[in-house]
């Protein structure tokens, strides 16, 4: 019934290894593989401007994909875990749209209040929308924390996360309304998702902080095993329910924050991976499922962002879309074939 | 041995006592089954014996202990419990699970020693269940799943183990023989099972004690004493249904 997983944690692997290269090789402009070898070891002979891609905007953009992938993915299936609903991923708690509530205020009020619009700031602006996004993002979810601890039900935490969400969206739309046209389409721009925002100084914060994190969150896979017993059993067998709760939404929520402000609210990863990272190796044992999900999120997200980036569409394609035409045909074609399977046992 | 000793207030919600003073103990090794009508608090009874939810007042001892000193690391070791509802998990096998009763024990990322999946195996050699280890809980029937929680129980290495309905979606021949099962364990393992029934006849067959719960009292003894003194009848006869005292039988007229 079990199936050996090592192989599939190579083939993941390879996975990101292969798509990261291709990231770096494919584009508007095709590199060829030796010449982006030298170009990071800082070989002068490398044309400038193929210098300039790869290490400006190529690089950063694929060190962020592959990080925010596994992020979102491994925050999605902890509130799957959490939650013990499927449909559970990391916007259902409204913690990304806390992040859009964030961004929203600073984009657009600082057209309407300041008299500058926000998007005509360059660099500054970047930072900016980033410490609101984080700021509006790690507020709802403090407000979550503090319901979580006060009412019992799970589901009555998911309603009221999904009522916040909506909220949010409520006073995006009031203050839309009043906003200027052009930081209205900044907003909507940011609202698409997109891997390549973050540069430089940024790019290497944000990575950093998630290579803090995603090993952070790996402490919790026993306490996530005992959550699937459903929370009776998981409490006879020793966990304190609230903390566990406490530690896995937080946990959970922080990553979201922190991708979400940087990258964009990237839709479907967070659903679809933890589904995908089970089907493939039929196990709920979160001993595997943590490091798998890490690992095929990273690799989607890549991948996501290859096909964005494709010849043709020329960056106009948002990461967004792609996630969505990518991972939903995947995604049903998986549980589709699983439903045969369960129905021959 | 005396292992518990209880006299205390039920509540659900702002101190509405369900059940108050109440006095009884539980013996290892013997099985008790705890019955009675409908919301009459057996399930409180049974999560306030877990330490789910606080008692309103009097004592419950625990092996010479208070239950509220006994931290959750302590009670996960002193206490297994089986639950009426089935656990939905998808893609964990029958093994996986129980070995999951090993968490009071394992470290802090809940790997098994060598020990820890000698006893998984001496548990679901227990119940019986050693063909089923590899397969997946989403594949099993009703009956069998609940052989792999009391598994888990087992693997647990209580001295105590509670279930709150453990047959309820059972059909007749697994009925029989869960509480068969339970039966044996409580005397080759020399523990303390108490559970909560409605198959009344089945129960009066194989218990060593009965409670019977009913509104303000609670009765308890074999199910001969609690025939001889009238309880049972009082509890079980009304319009078409009577009781046979000298033979522990329900009667049903038609």
């Amino acid at each position: 019934m079990k199936r050996p997983v090592w192989p599939l944690f190579l083939l993941l692997t390879a996975g990101i290894l292969l798509f990261f290269v291709l990231n770096l090789m494919l584009g508007t402009v095709p590199i060829p593989v030796r010449e982006i070898l030298k170009a990071l070891a800082g070989d002068e002979s490398v044309p400038v401007v193929w210098r300039n891609i790869v290490l400006s905007s190529r690089v950063p953009q694929a060190l962020t994909a592959t990080v925010a992938g596994a992020g979102l993915a491994v925050s999605g299936l902890q509130m799957q875990t959490v939650f013990r609903n499927p449909l559970a991923g990391p916007s259902v708690l409204g913690i990304s749209n806390g992040a859009s509530l964030g961004v929203a205020f600073v984009v657009l009020l600082s057209g309407s209040l300041g008299g500058v619009a926000l998007s005509r700031l360059g660099y500054l602006g970047d930072v900016a929308m980033s410490l609101a996004a984080i700021v509006g993002a790690l507020s709802v979810m403090a407000l979550i924390m503090y319901v979580s601890q006060k009412v019992k039900g799970n589901v009555t935490l998911l309603i009221i996360g999904v009522m916040i969400g909506y909220l949010a969206n409520a006073v995006i739309g009031v203050l839309k309304f009043f906003s200027a046209e052009e930081d209205v389409k900044a907003f909507v721009v940011w609202g698409l998702g997109s891997f390549s925002r973050v540069s430089g100084d940024q790019m290497l914060l944000f990575v950093s902080l998630m290579l803090v994190l995603l090993p952070l969150s790996m402490l919790l896979v026993k306490t996530m095993n005992l959550l699937l017993l459903g929370d009776d059993y998981a409490r006879n067998l020793g966990l304190n329910l609230r903390r566990a709760r406490l530690l896995v939404i937080g946990s959970s929520g922080i990553l979201v924050a922190i991708v979400t402000a940087y990258c964009g609210p990237i839709m479907f990863i967070g659903l679809a991976v933890p589904h995908l990272c089970r089907a493939m190796m039929r196990s709920s044992d979160h001993r595997l499922l943590m490091p798998g999900t890490m690992l095929l999120g990273a690799a989607l997200a890549l991948l996501c962002n290859l096909v964005a980036r494709m010849p043709g569409f020329e960056g106009a394609l948002p990461v967004n879309s792609v996630t969505a035409l990518i991972g939903a045909p995947v995604i049903a074609s998986v549980l589709f074939r699983k439903r045969k399977e369960n129905v021959q046992e | 041995m005396e292992h518990l000793s209880i006299g205390y207030a039920v509540h659900g919600g702002r101190d509405r006592v369900v059940a108050g003073d109440i006095c009884a103990s539980l013996m290892s090794g013997e099985m008790t089954v705890l019955i009675g009508p409908n919301g009459m608090g057996k399930s409180t009874l049974l999560r306030t014996l877990c330490a789910f939810q606080p008692r309103l007042g009097g004592r419950i001892v625990v092996q010479g202990r208070e239950l509220d000193t006994y931290t959750e690391k302590e009670l996960a070791q002193l206490i297994g419990i089986v639950l009426t509802s089935k656990p939905d998990i998808q893609n964990m096998t029958v093994t996986e699970l129980v070995g999951l009763g090993r968490a009071p024990y394992t470290g802090f990322w809940g790997r098994l020693s060598a020990q820890d999946r000698q006893i998984v195996r001496e548990s679901l050699s227990l119940v019986g269940i050693e063909p089923l280890g590899g397969r997946l809980i989403q594949t099993l029937s009703d009956g069998e799943r609940q052989k792999v929680m009391i598994a888990k129980a087992l693997a647990q290495q209580t001295p105590i183990i509670f279930l709150d309905e453990p047959t309820a979606f059972l059909d007749y021949p697994s009925k029989v023989e869960t509480l068969q099962l339970l039966y044996r364990l409580s005397r080759e393992t020399d523990r303390t099972v108490f559970l909560s029934n409605h198959d009344l006849d089945l129960a009066l067959q194989m218990a060593d004690r009965i409670w019977l719960m009913e509104s303000g009292r609670l009765s308890i003894g074999t199910p001969a004493s609690l025939a001889a003194d009238g309880s049972l009848a009082r509890f079980v006869e009304r319009d078409g249904i009577s009781f046979r005292a000298d033979d522990l039988r329900i009667l049903v007229r038609h």
